[in-house]
């Protein structure tokens, strides 16, 4: 939800190059509780997602990581929120912009980014990549490359909870994008014909690669994408971590309870390209500019954190230092690591043996 | 102590999954009117008074859809038996099972497996055109990560069905329409599975050898019925799991016969036959006396009605072929 600033100071040293007028960065987060290890919680987690992100544009930019990499910079708030109201056994999938998704889930971050690299000891094995990557033990579906088809697979987990008779849900990420997929309507109309628990959470980054909202669809309020499916949706500010908890919780409530699946809409931005190659055509720089200055939702937590005067600015800094060391290491780590073996070629394609 | 039934194709494949259904909780059906309806072949006929319908699903006309849950099902442990009414309605699910469905065991390094059974009636025989008649088994043979089974009689649709449901594997398993109801079998309800990988050598010979699959071994056979007539020992092969192929026993009857003819009732240009042909030129040319002959549909649009047997493949064309590929010297 970007909504035009009504106040402005300046916190950022950095020279806007247009000139921003920026908002108290945590006027938005104020309406909403949290404790202070929450807040430090959430501060964490989306500073680690962008330190992790930042490194692995490096590693991009080094011929590291090979064919693409989607950045999710800008869009911590959505993961860090959601997985903050999620419980063990719930499970996730998402599409190709997946690190953070990872990362929030509690995956190690050495098996993700030797993963991106290709690298023998990353989560796939080398074989996955960036958009391939999962985790069974904590229920992370992927990690996949079509845009839009994880929707029904998502869909299909939530049938397997709901047919196993446990209380577990399905999240099930998808950009603006891919809300135009025609199978992620097909999913909807299963999901509430059979009232699974799934919740559809649409990434609306604004922009479908080169594409805005509204080029691509007539109606782009896309909390109402469920309404023919009779799926309750909600527009959520996806920049603003504790407003996603909040919503994130109800949601899990009612999805829990039985009633069925329920669409959030995320209203966020993504500061990098669509991959590491975007001719950034499709808006201005001061488009981007604004949005970091007065909106960012790691800035907004770190205002009211310091503002409760809890924490102090070198004591965040510390926790910076030490999430780029954790960052560090895992690109080292990732360095270090052997490529698959060729013989990996043939491995893992159908079940050898018996039939 | 199992007792034995006679059952057509359709009723094997009933059989089957009615077997498996009762001893695996997580065996799950669903597709188009397959479970009030049991089918619009009557495939799962009965099948959902029998298990329910938490068990066997009708779904909407989706079928990427169908295909997409089905790989979210797997990923939990479900074994989800979707069926495609016919296989020319597969293409909107071909992203999932291609993409999806065949890639997950790769992807995650063995930690999830799909053990889905997508079931569909494949090729002509019901004088309907294209989509309901085609024969596209190559597209999926094509694709590394899944399996394609074609049985064709209800001993085989019976035994690798079993198979299948067993298999940790994505399945593609390919139903010949026009065996359905063609021919009887004294099936025994023992339970037992055939093997996934390997071919059925149907009748030894040291003349000549018939390679087929699917409806096709029924007019391979009664070319071979025929070829038997004027003296000619022929060996025939039902190959029945088309993807991954055994070559192997394809190999060794060849370097028996020297000769070979592959029918299909696909198209001919890039069809499995001219994987067996390529397959069989690369490692057992020296074995050949004679040019490997094949007998395929055309390249084609599957005809409507009438003109859908003079697109299939005849008993009179297989046996020309086989008689060319004799006469070679």
């Amino acid at each position: 939800m970007v909504k035009k600033p009504t106040k402005a100071t300046s916190k950022k040293t950095k020279p806007a190059k247009a000139k921003t007028k920026k908002v108290k960065a945590s006027a938005k987060t104020e309406k909403f509780k949290a404790t202070h290890d929450e807040l430090m919680h959430y501060y964490r987690e989306m500073l680690m997602i962008r330190r992790f992100e930042e490194k692995s544009g490096q590693m991009y930019g080094m011929g590291l990581i090979g064919g693409f990499c989607h950045l999710y910079i800008g869009q911590e708030a959505i993961v860090v929120g959601i997985q903050a109201g999620l419980k063990d056994g719930d499970a996730t999938i998402t599409g190709y912009r997946d690190h953070g998704h990872m990362l929030a889930a509690g995956i190690d971050p050495n098996a993700v980014m030797a993963e991106l690299t290709g690298r023998a000891t990353g989560i796939s094995s080398g074989k996955g990549g960036s958009m391939h990557m999962f985790s069974t033990e904590k229920h992370f579906y992927g990690g996949h490359g079509i845009v839009g088809a994880q929707v029904p697979l998502g869909t299909g987990v939530a049938f397997a909870n709901k047919y196993k008779g446990n209380d577990n849900i399905s999240v099930i990420y998808f950009g603006d994008g891919a809300s135009n997929q025609g199978q992620v309507f097909e999913a909807f109309n299963m999901a509430k014909l059979w009232n699974l628990p799934a919740l559809f959470i649409i990434e609306n980054n604004q922009y479908a690669m080169g594409t805005a909202v509204e080029r691509a669809t007539g109606r782009a309020d896309l909390s109402h994408r469920g309404d023919s499916f009779a799926i309750p949706g909600k527009l959520v500010d996806g920049m603003n971590v504790l407003e996603v908890k909040a919503e994130t919780d109800k949601a899990v409530k009612y999805i829990r309870s039985g009633k069925g699946p329920m669409i959030l809409e995320m209203k966020t931005y993504r500061y990098r390209g669509h991959s590491m190659s975007d001719p950034a055509k499709y808006r201005t720089k001061e488009e981007v500019q604004k949005m970091r200055a007065e909106h960012d939702p790691i800035d907004q937590i770190k205002d009211r954190l310091l503002k409760s005067g809890k924490v102090t600015e070198e004591e965040l800094k510390e926790l910076d230092k030490e999430l780029k060391a954790i960052v560090t290491k895992s690109a080292d780590f990732a360095q270090a690591s052997p490529f698959p073996e060729p013989s990996e070629l043939y491995t893992d394609i159908l079940i050898e043996g018996e039939a | 102590m199992s007792d034995t039934k006679i059952l057509t194709l359709i009723e094997a494949v009933t059989a089957a999954l009615d077997h498996e259904m009762g001893l695996d909780k997580e065996i799950v059906l669903m597709g188009e009117d397959v479970g009030k309806n049991g089918g619009v072949f009557r495939a799962t006929d009965g099948l959902q008074q029998k298990y329910g319908d938490e068990r066997v699903m009708d779904t909407p006309l989706a079928e990427a859809m169908i295909a997409g849950l089905s790989v979210g099902m797997a990923a939990q442990g479900m074994k989800p038996v979707p069926e495609i009414q016919f296989m020319g309605f597969v293409f909107p699910a071909f992203n999932q099972i291609a993409t999806a469905a065949a890639r997950m065991r790769n992807r995650t390094r063995g930690r999830l497996t799909m053990p889905i059974t997508f079931r569909m009636p494949y090729g002509g025989g019901i004088h309907a055109p294209e989509h309901h008649s085609e024969s596209t088994e190559a597209l999926f043979a094509h694709i590394p990560g899944l399996r394609v089974l074609i049985p064709s009689n209800p001993t085989r649709a019976y035994g690798l069905l079993l198979a299948s449901l067993r298999s940790p594997d994505p399945i593609l398993f390919l139903e010949p329409k026009r065996v359905y109801r063609m021919v009887k079998h004294e099936v025994e309800m023992n339970g037992v599975a055939l093997p996934l990988d390997k071919c059925f050598v149907d009748r030894e010979g040291d003349d000549i050898t018939l390679i087929s699959w699917g409806a096709m071994m029924h007019e391979t056979l009664l070319a071979a019925d025929q070829l038997a007539k004027d003296g000619v020992s022929v060996e025939v092969i039902d190959v029945a799991t088309v993807a991954p192929m055994d070559m192997e026993t394809i190999f060794t009857s060849v370097r028996k016969t020297g000769r070979c003819v592959v029918v299909q009732e696909a198209p001919r240009a890039g069809g499995l036959g001219s994987e067996i042909a390529a397959e069989i030129a690369e490692h057992e040319l020296m074995s050949l006396i004679a040019p490997i002959g094949r007998v395929a549909g055309y390249d084609t649009i599957m005809p409507y009605a009438k003109m859908e047997m003079q697109y299939m493949p005849s008993v009179e064309r297989v046996v020309e072929e086989a008689q060319k590929v004799l006469k070679y010297v």
